[in-house]
Order: structure tokens, then sequence, then C-alpha cells
């Protein structure tokens, strides 16, 4: 014990002597989840959109106006043809070009049907589906007015309301969803990069033979290198926690104890993956490459920007391997839902099994002969 | 001249003795690329739905029917009560609810009117409008189609044509996305340990005595990981075009021009860190750490960046992977010309030499 609790001493001096990494540990997720995920919306707000009117119809003006009133919509140009109105899809000013063909006004009333053509700039996926599906819902909504312009007698239409109504996020605020999985995602980059590359520089540096030619236990050296990393990542989630409360008004609706178990748990999973790192690499180069590589599928593929539900089978396979899909749901479920412990004990679970596998497996893996 | 060509052979020997980062350097872009080409889709599918009806009638049926048949979502039929729904939404369990009111298809021929709700669970707020929208063009259609049974109905026909994905295979937008991001912190990193690590294990003391300039270290360094940039950069595209099944509209030559214009400019910056730091540690934690997060939010791959306030719109401007992620768009996917990337050509470049010159600027000729 009296061991451990030198090294403890050793290992706390070593990092705060080293200035430029305290304040990267501490300054970098205050700026990242300060900043961040002011810029990350994805909702679409406007839609830019250039006309080709080939109708000039009394219809086609009012359609036009619809679009326009509707808010979704800038309209960026009215262009001749639609060789021209091409060059905005080019250069992508516009996502939409509507072009109105020739007789649009005449086919309407004679045939009862007339077309639109929209062309979409599909590249960008969530704009040209919602894009053109808010044009759509504008066209249908004009549909159901054209009977009233033309003064037909008709049989009155059957109307189906829909009220819906957004749960735990009246306002469907973005930054609710993304602050709690930034949080998650710091404090991820930060146990597993940090432990990896700080056991892999002794190796570098030759100052792991000292350490291994010494009567300390391989136990009690990983826990000397584990503790201080712990306690500031709970120091991380403090001041993340903070920066929640106090610059986007997420007030933790849920057990905050909780929150800090599940945490800590969490952290000591993905302290001891960085550890395992450490044990398989020669240099610093090589730890960093192989916990970014796992670092960019835990932001992918966790369900921190995009839904899991949404990918293909295997990929769903793969995000519920990763322990950091687990945390970012339970994060969100605590902070935001109020889920109580019997909601997420599964996950307690799964935790404490990756913290010990992970940890075990770091054990295993390290020796004190090269 | 003859020093320089020794003292660049020397280089290359200390990057391509190092196989198993050479093994990594090769192999995560491509299994990153190929992830996440594959994963990442901007849709929703598959979200899990109760729909509790109330009315167990012909038109609720009729509905609920016609919801199922989408592939938007996976619906579940229970009979719970409002106060249930709630505990559902804290399990986790479902995205969505809908509830029917009893008598729906009662009220629709009497009344002419009815009313359907749509509860959602607002922590993922961009889900939960989307399945807004999506059920509610689903119901409108349903709307249409018995109005049209009894009157028929002026109807003003959209035709809707997606332009450069035809197919709409969803990973033409992220694989170039994936490609900017993996390539600019993959190759800052490599040069970011360049010089640092000589500092840190003693054998900057060497450099420092020999005849060659600051400029000459330097380049002398960069060279081999362009060489290994390059190669890498051909995988990339032979696995964006044959597998991830990307389109090469434009000319190739072009696209090779371009790319390797970014990935020296991310080469500099990764210069430039390593001739600021102190640590192979500190330049790694800022190389990858640091930017990972700014490059995925910044290059506007994930994150439409019309969106943003304009301070970031702004910001955005200085992420090299921004510029490199609208040029390879317009190149691979639109086919443009380079009448339409100058501007991202010229941006790249002087973002380059403006790292390389101050990364120059910086470097110590005196150990401290």
């Amino acid at each position: 014990m009296k061991k451990l609790r030198f090294l403890l001493e050793k290992e706390f001096k070593q990092i705060f002597r080293d200035k430029s990494i305290v304040a990267m540990i501490f300054v970098l997720p205050i700026m990242q989840l300060g900043i961040l995920p002011i810029a990350m919306d994805f909702e679409v707000k406007q839609v830019n959109i250039v006309i080709i009117d080939n109708d000039h119809s009394p219809l086609s003006s009012k359609l036009i106006n619809k679009i326009g009133a509707s808010g979704y919509f800038k309209l960026l140009a009215y262009e001749p043809s639609f060789r021209q109105g091409l060059e905005y899809l080019k250069s992508s000013e516009a996502d939409i070009v509507l072009e109105i063909p020739n007789s649009f006004e005449k086919n309407l009333i004679k045939e009862n049907a007339a077309k639109v053509n929209l062309t979409v700039d599909a590249i960008n996926g969530t704009k040209s589906s919602m894009g053109s599906s808010y044009l759509t819902s504008v066209i249908a909504d004009f549909n159901n007015n054209i009977q009233i312009f033309q003064n037909k007698n008709i049989v009155q239409p059957v109307i189906i309301n829909i009220e819906n109504s957004t749960w735990f996020n009246p306002y469907a605020n973005y930054s609710w969803f993304i602050v709690p999985g930034i949080l998650a995602f710091l404090l991820t980059i930060f146990a597993g990069s940090i432990s990896a590359t700080n056991i892999v520089r002794e190796k570098e540096m030759g100052t792991i033979e000292q350490i291994n030619v010494s009567p300390i236990k391989k136990w009690q050296f990983l826990l000397g290198k584990l503790i201080p990393f712990w306690v500031m990542g709970m120091i991380i989630l403090t001041i993340g926690l903070l920066v929640g409360i106090i610059f986007y008004k997420i007030r933790p609706i849920g057990s905050i104890p909780m929150m800090y178990a599940l945490s800590g748990i969490y952290l000591i999973a993905l302290l001891g993956f960085g550890l395992f790192i450490a044990t398989i690499s020669n240099n610093q180069l090589q730890a960093m490459f192989i916990s970014f590589f796992f670092i960019m599928i835990f932001a992918l593929m966790s369900g921190l920007f995009t839904s899991i539900e949404s990918m293909p089978e295997w990929a769903r396979i793969i995000s519920h391997s990763l322990p950091i899909t687990y945390f970012i749901k339970a994060l969100r479920m605590i902070i935001l839902k109020g889920s109580s412990f019997a909601d997420i004990q599964y996950i307690f679970v799964i935790l404490i099994g990756y913290a010990i596998g992970l940890n075990g497996l770091a054990i295993l893996n390290y020796r004190k002969t090269t | 001249m003859k020093q320089f060509l020794a003292f660049i052979t020397k280089e290359f020997y200390h990057v391509f003795r190092d196989k198993k980062t050479l093994l990594i350097l090769f192999g995560i872009p491509l299994m990153q690329i190929t992830l996440f080409g594959f994963a990442l889709t901007s849709e929703v599918k598959n979200a899990d739905i109760i729909v509790i009806d109330n009315a167990k009638d012909d038109d609720s049926e009729k509905l609920i029917n016609k919801l199922r048949a989408s592939t938007y979502f996976t619906i579940y039929e229970k009979q719970i009560g409002y106060n249930a729904i709630e505990k559902e939404f804290k399990k986790g369990q479902i995205k969505a609810a809908i509830i029917i009111p009893p008598k729906f298809n009662n009220d629709l021929i009497k009344g002419k009117k009815s009313q359907i709700q749509i509860l959602t669970d607002g922590t993922e707020p961009n889900v939960a409008k989307m399945l807004v929208q999506y059920i509610t063009a689903i119901t409108m259609d349903y709307q249409r189609e018995i109005n049209a049974t009894n009157s028929p109905m002026m109807m003003i026909i959209p035709e809707i044509r997606m332009l450069y994905n035809e197919e709409g295979n969803g990973s033409i937008n992220f694989v170039p996305g994936v490609m900017a991001l993996v390539l600019m912190i993959v190759c800052t990193a490599l040069t970011s340990v360049a010089v640092v690590r000589e500092k840190e294990l003693g054998t900057m003391e060497a450099l420092l005595v020999s005849p060659f300039k600051p400029i000459g270290v330097l380049l002398a360094k960069a060279l081999p990981y362009l060489v290994l940039s390059f190669v890498n950069l051909n995988f990339i595209l032979l696995l964006a075009v044959f597998v991830m099944k990307v389109p090469m509209q434009g000319s190739i030559l072009l696209f090779f021009f371009f790319s390797m214009i970014f990935i020296a400019t991310s080469l500099s910056m990764g210069l430039l860190i390593s001739n600021i730091t102190d640590s192979q540690q500190v330049a790694l934690l800022l190389s990858m750490i640091g930017m990972m997060l700014p490059t995925i939010v910044f290059s506007g791959f994930i994150f439409p960046l019309e969106n943003m306030p304009k301070f970031f719109q702004w910001f955005s401007y200085i992420v090299p992977a921004r510029w490199y992620y609208t040029g390879v768009k317009s190149i691979m996917l639109k086919g443009l010309d380079i009448h339409y990337i100058w501007k991202e050509m010229v941006a790249l470049s002087m973002m380059g030499t403006f790292f390389l010159t101050i990364a120059i600027s910086k470097f110590k000729i005196r150990l401290a």
C-alpha cells in the first residue's frame, strides 16, 4: 500500500509539472464543449431554390408565392432556362431547381393534372431529402387550395389533423442532444489516449526499465498510472456538467450520484483500454494511431451524431460492441429523461464487464521483461 | 546537394523500417473509409414506434398498414395507457408513439375530421423531427386516397430528380468527408512528431551541428511522408471508386493534383506543431485529439455549414479539410473542372505556405 502511495505521488507530480499537458487536459475539453455544440445543428433551416417559370401564368406565380411564403425556402433567383439554373447547383449556391413547364396552367385545367420538375442536389443527404419533402408538402397543400381558386363544386374533403408533441425537450433543442454526447466523447478521448501514450512514453524513454527492476508489482504500477487519470477524468466530467448547466441550461433531471457511479466505471473501462493499447505498441506514434483509430470509430458509430438504428445490420453489431455506445445512451437518459436505475441497470452490468475485461487484458499483456 | 540526398535517404530508411507504423498508416484510412462509408447515413430507418390504436376500425387498420409498409419504422402495436408511454420512453426502447383516437373512422365519415397524436422522444431532436415528417407525409397520403375516391381533384404532380446521386447511394456524401478527415489527421500526426521526437530522444543535437538549413531539415523530414501519403491516396481512391461505388466524374489528374496540395498542407501543419511543442505526447494530443472534433464539425460533412452562426462559418475557412471536402465533391461527384475549384486550390496552397513559413521561422537552431 505504501509503495502505491509513492507511485501515486510520482505520477501526480509528473503530470502536473508538464504545464502544457495540464492545460490541454482541462482547457481543451472546456473549449470544445463550450463552443462546438453551438456549431452542431442538423436542422435544415433554409433551402435555397432557383425557379424557372416557363409558363408565366397566374397559377404558376401563385405557386411561386406560396413557396416563398412558406418560410423554408429562399428564392435565390429566377432564371430563363434550365441550363442557367443548373449552374447554381454546380456551384452549390442552390439546393433545388424548380422548373414549371409551358402550358402548366392549361394542362391543369384541361386534364386535371400538371407536372413540375424538381432537380435536387442529392449530394447532401439530409438537405436534399428534407428540402424535397418540404417542397412536396407545400405543393400538396397548394393542391388543396387550387380547388378553391377554381371555384369548383366539390365534396367537402376529409381532413386528418396531426398533433405532435416532443417530450423531454419541448423546443427540440439540438444542443440538449449533443452536449451529453460530446461530454461522453471527451471523457473517452481523454481516457483512451492519455493512458496509452503515458506508458508508451516510459517505454520509449527507457524509464520503464527502472520500474521493471524495482520490487513494484505489475498491478501496483498499473494502478499507480490509472488512479491519477481516473481522478482527472472525474474532474473533467464535473467541469463538463457545469459547462452544460451554465452555457446550455441543461440541468440533469436524473440522479447525479448514479451518473457519477456510471462514469467512474466507464472511465476504468476506458483507461484499461488505453493500457491495453500501450502494451501492444512500441512508440507513441503507434499508440496514438491505434487509439485514434478506435476513437474515430467511437465518434462516428456510437450514435453520437447519427442514429444507430439507421445503420445497416453489421454496423449495428459493431456499434453495440462499443462501450461508448452504452455510455452515451445512459448519460442522455439520466441527464435528459431522468431514467431510473431500473431502466439502465443492464448498462451498468455491461460497463462493469468491459472494465474487468479490458483491464484484465491489459494486465495479462503487460510484461516486465521485453 | 549530395549531402542533402544522403540526408533524405536516411529519413526514408527511418520511416520505412518501422513496419508496424507503416501497417497502421495504410490500414487506418482504408478501414475507416470502408466502415464509415457504409455505416453512416443521414436518414432515419428502422426506428421503433408504438401505435396505440384506440379505434380498431377499418380506417385505423388501413393507416397502420400504410405505416408498416414504410422502411422508416418498425411498428409495435400495443394497448397501453398514456402514462405507460413515458415509461417506454425512459427505458429508451421507442422513438415515437402514435395515438389513434377511438371512433377514428366514425369521426372521418360523420364529422369529416379526425385527429391523431404523435409523441416523440425529444432527446434526439433530429430523429424526432424526421419521424414527424415521415408520419405526416404518410397520413396525408392516406387522406388524399380517401378524398380521391370521393371526388376527383386537380393535382400538381412534382417529378423529382436527384441530381449527382440518382440511386440515393448514401455513402457518396460521407466518403469524401471521411477522406478529408482521415487524410488530414493522419498526415498532420505523422510530421507532428518528426522534429519533436529527435528533441525528445536527444538526437536533435546531431541534426543541429549538421550543415543543413532549417528548411532542408524540414523538407527532408516531410518528403518520405509525402511519398507514403501519395501511395495511400491511390489505395483510398481505388477503395472509394470500386468498393464504395463513389463515381469519379471529373479528371483523375486534377483529383491527384488537388489531393497532393491538401496532403502537403496537412504535412506542413504537422511540421508547425512539431516545432512549437516539446514532447511527442503534446504534439500528438494536439494533432489528433485537439483537431479531431473541430475537423469533424467544421469540414461540413456531418453538420451543414450554412446552419452555423456567422462566426463559425468564418472559422471554417481556416480548416483545411473544409476546402478539400468541397473540392473533392466537386471533382468526384459533380465532375467539375478547375474553373470551379480554383478557390479551394488557392486557399489550400496559401495555408500550406503559411504553415511551412511559420514552422521554419520557429525552428530553433539551439537546444534550450
